[in-house]
């Protein structure tokens, strides 16, 4: 059978590497992505491993690309999108050349940063000073002659200035939110004696650590004397307040500001250049950027892995193991012999096959088409190790059952062409990086969607039901036999079958049903029959399934004990209801003479079913026969009797048989002279306990070797009662294809009823602008609710028909998954972070 | 007019060929896959087709219409009310 019938074959490997060849080794199986490194060195702590400093340099490289990522960010340069071209691990020459790279640049990076710094905080400060100046011109005007006076004495001597009463003033700039605080606290220490005036900066200037505009007020405090001025000067400090020193005399200040101004010509354009120097470097680097943090995550991988090999004991090999699948392990020797001719190495490295009794990883070499289901069925829970897969038959069961549910082919148009869409670019919308989760959801999806789309077309066509209308391709076959008279007098008339069919529309539903008052009553009865049938052939399905997995694992006895009575019991009693739903619609029709076989002695298959368990006997309406054929209630009570039956075969048979297999061993192995504890057994097999045996029974198999004989009874009860109890439920549970269909008809009718068909009974010319309106709240509608809440209402009832009516009857679900050392998961997995 | 069990054979006629004739046509690496899938596909399909003409095959009731929807039935499908009723035993 193909790949997917079941897991693939694992082997356990010893891989022999020279230490020389070890990175190029690990690089090309890192590449191929085909095993799955043990880790034999737990016992000992991370930072004690032999690579550990290798380790730490490919941290300090990826530091610095972060770094410089952060840095291009900041200005906006795009970093190209590598997707074809992806680089490989760095050898040890490249390796050094990169580390030169990244010093060089961060350190030039660092450097541009303080300079700029630096030159920010200069280029406020004057531009601080300058408003200063400016602003301060209206202060003094009417201190002029004041002031120049005090300056002629030796500019601001403050000694003087106070003997001679004169004010002294300092000018500064300071927050717009400090302001009034400040204002309050000057008035505080001066005991009011200190006369304020300030003016706000109408445009904010730029802090040059953080680049935030910030709102600041320039003022000027004048006050008397020495100590006034010290405490004037510790508030300023308290509140962040820069002090700029104002000449007072006009000409002065005009000076200062002219040569403000061209210090601030000079320093705008050093920084412009600073700019652009920056800019270049950044370009120049972000070419190659994308390429180096690969390579760095390549080599960090790589050197992770080494830390998982043993050194040996003569210091001459590395030794590590992992599990390959078998199909791989030529792959797995080219990578080796590759990785060492790269070296240049003469001694080649080694693979070495080992037995064991762990259960391996489960692999299962999916496809991009099979992925999707694959994913589904894990998501419950990864298969036992060669056990049988159940997405073989999901990626048509799914999209099926979710069709039986959603038919209509309208609405299955639209997934169609959504999952077309999908399809058909998938190479173009695979690039999209950051489109979020739930876009990656339904991506990931994209051929489950096609396939739901394709599949609710086809039951959308048997349904006959496309937006709530019905197609008449062939002619109904229901025509009307009341005359003119009678049609004319009565507002309703119902079609009697044995004179208004005239045959049977051969592709799906008759289209007159649409039009029929009682199309419900009619439907339910096709739908809740097919949802059965269709219930109880998934359900022999999942059982067969079981025989496969014993016949795998050599528990033959198990088909015997387990299976034999699990079939016997579905198909005689569930099996056996189906088949009376096909015999009614066989015999009882509208054209017979015979009475019993007329549609109104037709008898309920539910109430047959009931009476058949209960051995019970209903009187038949008049003219009727309590049964569809002549030997029923024989067989009805041959097939209860046997299905009983069944029940203690189920709840006895193993444990039983477990009993007797013991007592056989434990004295064949004492006839033999020893005692072996620990006896890894299955049954049915000889006492001799042998690795290869053990692989195959270890994976799937309950191992009940050490279990009590009580622990065996109580489980095989539990599981008698579940499976019993759960052909009933689950087959009722299969129901729910008749009421999701159901409902999604309804809506769907509602809809058109009481939606569209307004606009379309609008009167002409003025309706077109109505109906245009209507007819996008009718797609709106159906879209959100028929197709979005629908389609996920669907898709969860198909989800849990699989997981649990189909899966709970074979499947056991106790794997882990294969998780294999692969650059591309490890570059992928990174970038959805 | 067609016989009556012309559209029932040749629908399975048609599922059997995708079913059981198809599969022996897959190629390629996913061989086993594509041949379980198109096996899937005829049992599952025919099988929803079967039920549904089953149920119209003898059915044991009839639509109920308004007479508004009869009228246009005589007049869309050709399905002329006439005078006099046809009685069959």
């Amino acid at each position: 059978m193909g790949d997917m019938f079941r897991s693939e074959q694992m082997a356990l490997c010893q891989m022999f590497i020279q230490p020389e060849a070890a990175y190029t080794s690990v690089s090309e199986l890192g590449e191929t992505g085909c095993v799955q490194f043990r880790d034999l060195n737990c016992t000992v702590n991370v930072f004690q491993r032999k690579f550990v400093t290798e380790v730490r340099r490919c941290d300090e490289l990826e530091r610095k690309i972060r770094y410089i990522e952060t840095e291009i960010k900041k200005d906006g340069i795009a970093l190209p999108d590598i997707q074809d071209d992806i680089p490989r691990a760095p050898n040890p020459r490249e390796i050094i050349d990169l580390e030169a790279h990244l010093e060089k640049t961060e350190t030039e990076m660092i450097e541009l940063a303080q300079n700029e710094v630096n030159m920010k905080s200069n280029y406020l400060e004057l531009t601080e000073l300058r408003k200063v100046l400016e602003n301060t011109q209206g202060f003094f005007s009417d201190q002029e002659v004041l002031n120049l006076d005090s300056s002629n004495r030796g500019g601001g001597d403050e000694a003087v200035t106070q003997h001679r009463g004169r004010l002294g003033f300092v000018a500064g700039v300071i927050n717009r939110e400090r302001v009034f605080g400040f204002e309050r606290m000057l008035w505080r220490i001066s005991r009011g004696n200190v006369f304020l005036k300030r003016s706000d900066l109408d445009d904010p200037l730029n802090d040059p650590a953080t680049g935030h505009p910030i709102y600041k007020t320039v003022f000027v405090a004048f006050f008397q004397g020495e100590q006034l001025k010290n405490r004037i000067k510790k508030v300023c400090t308290g509140f962040h307040a820069s002090l700029y020193p104002c000449p007072s005399s006009h000409n002065e200040r005009e000076e200062m500001v002219k040569n403000v101004r061209t210090r601030l010509e000079d320093l705008k354009l050093v920084l412009s250049q600073t700019e652009d120097h920056r800019s270049r470097v950044l370009a120049t680097v972000s070419k190659n950027l994308p390429s180096w943090s690969i390579m760095v995550k390549k080599m960090k991988a790589i050197y992770h892995t080494l830390n998982l090999f043993n050194m040996d004991v003569t210091k001459k090999c590395l030794i590590g193991e992992c599990w390959v699948p078998t199909k791989d392990l030529h792959v797995v020797q080219k990578a080796l012999s590759d990785g060492s001719a790269a070296v240049g190495s003469t001694i080649p490295s080694f693979l070495n096959v080992i037995d064991t009794n762990e259960q391996p990883p489960t692999f299962n070499r999916t496809n991009k088409f099979t992925r999707g289901f694959q994913n589904l069925i894990d998501a419950y829970g990864i298969a036992s190790y060669r056990e049988c897969n159940p997405a073989l038959y999901t990626c048509i069961t799914f999209p099926f059952l979710f069709a039986v549910m959603f038919g209509d082919l309208g609405h299955g148009l639209i997934l169609l062409l959504f999952g077309a869409w999908m399809v058909l670019s998938e190479n173009k919308l695979s690039r999209i990086k950051n489109g979020g989760e739930i876009w990656n959801i339904f991506f990931g999806g994209r051929y489950i969607i096609l396939l739901m789309g394709l599949f609710s077309c086809y039951t959308g066509i048997i349904y006959n039901d496309i937006f709530s209308k019905s197609m008449n391709l062939f002619g109904s076959n229901w025509v009307n036999n009341y005359n003119t008279s009678t049609v004319l007098t009565n507002p309703h008339l119902q079609m009697s079958p044995n004179t208004s069919a005239k045959g049977v529309y051969p592709l799906g539903l008759d289209p007159i049903w649409q039009l029929a008052d009682n199309k419900i009553i009619f439907l339910n009865s096709f739908k809740m029959k097919l949802s059965i049938i269709i219930g109880v052939l998934h359900m022999i399905f999942g059982v067969s399934m079981s025989v496969f997995n014993f016949v795998h694992f050599k528990r033959y006895s198990s088909i015997l004990l387990e299976f034999v009575p699990q079939i016997l019991f579905l198909m005689l009693l569930f099996g056996y209801m189906c088949f009376m739903m096909f015999f009614k619609w066989f015999k009882y029709n509208g054209f017979t003479s015979n009475q019993p076989e007329t549609p109104g002695c037709a008898p309920s298959v539910l109430i047959m079913f009931i009476n058949m368990m209960l051995f019970k006997n209903t009187a038949p309406l008049n003219g009727c026969k309590e049964f569809m054929f002549e030997s029923q209630p024989d067989v009805q009570k041959l097939f209860v009797v046997v299905g009983l039956i069944c029940v203690p075969w189920m709840l006895l048979g193993k444990p039983l048989y477990i009993k007797m297999t013991r007592s056989k061993n434990v004295s064949h192995v004492k006839h033999n002279g020893e005692l072996t504890g620990n006896m890894e057994l299955a049954e049915g097999e000889t006492p001799l306990p042998t690795g290869s045996t053990g692989t195959e029974s270890a994976g799937g198999a309950h191992g009940h070797d050490d279990e009590p004989m009580s622990e065996i009874y109580i489980h095989q009860a539990i599981h008698t009662i579940e499976y019993v109890l759960s052909t009933i439920s689950h087959t009722a549970s299969y129901l729910r294809l008749w009421a999701l269909s159901l409902a999604h008809a309804q809506l769907s009718e509602v809809l058109w009823n009481m939606v569209l068909s307004m606009g379309l009974k609008m009167p002409p010319y003025t309706g077109a602008i109505g109906l245009f309106i209507i007819f996008g709240a009718w797609c709106l509608f159906t879209l959100a609710i028929l197709v979005m809440m629908e389609g996920l209402s669907a898709f969860l009832h198909t989800l849990r028909l699989h997981w649990v009516e189909f899966m709970s009857k074979f499947y056991e679900g106790l794997g882990y998954a294969f998780q294999p050392f692969s650059f591309k998961a490890i570059i992928d997995g990174e970038e959805e972070e | 007019m067609v016989e009556a069990y012309v559209a029932p054979v040749v629908i399975t006629a048609i599922w059997a060929f995708i079913g059981i004739i198809c599969p022996f046509f897959a190629r390629g690496p996913n061989r086993g896959v594509t041949q379980c899938c198109i096996m899937l596909t005829a049992v599952t399909c025919w099988l929803f087709w079967l039920c549904c003409y089953l149920t119209q095959m003898n059915p044991l009731i009839g639509p109920k219409l308004s007479m508004n929807e009869i009228m246009i039935m005589a007049r869309e499908w050709g399905n002329e009310i006439k005078d006099t009723m046809d009685v069959v035993a």
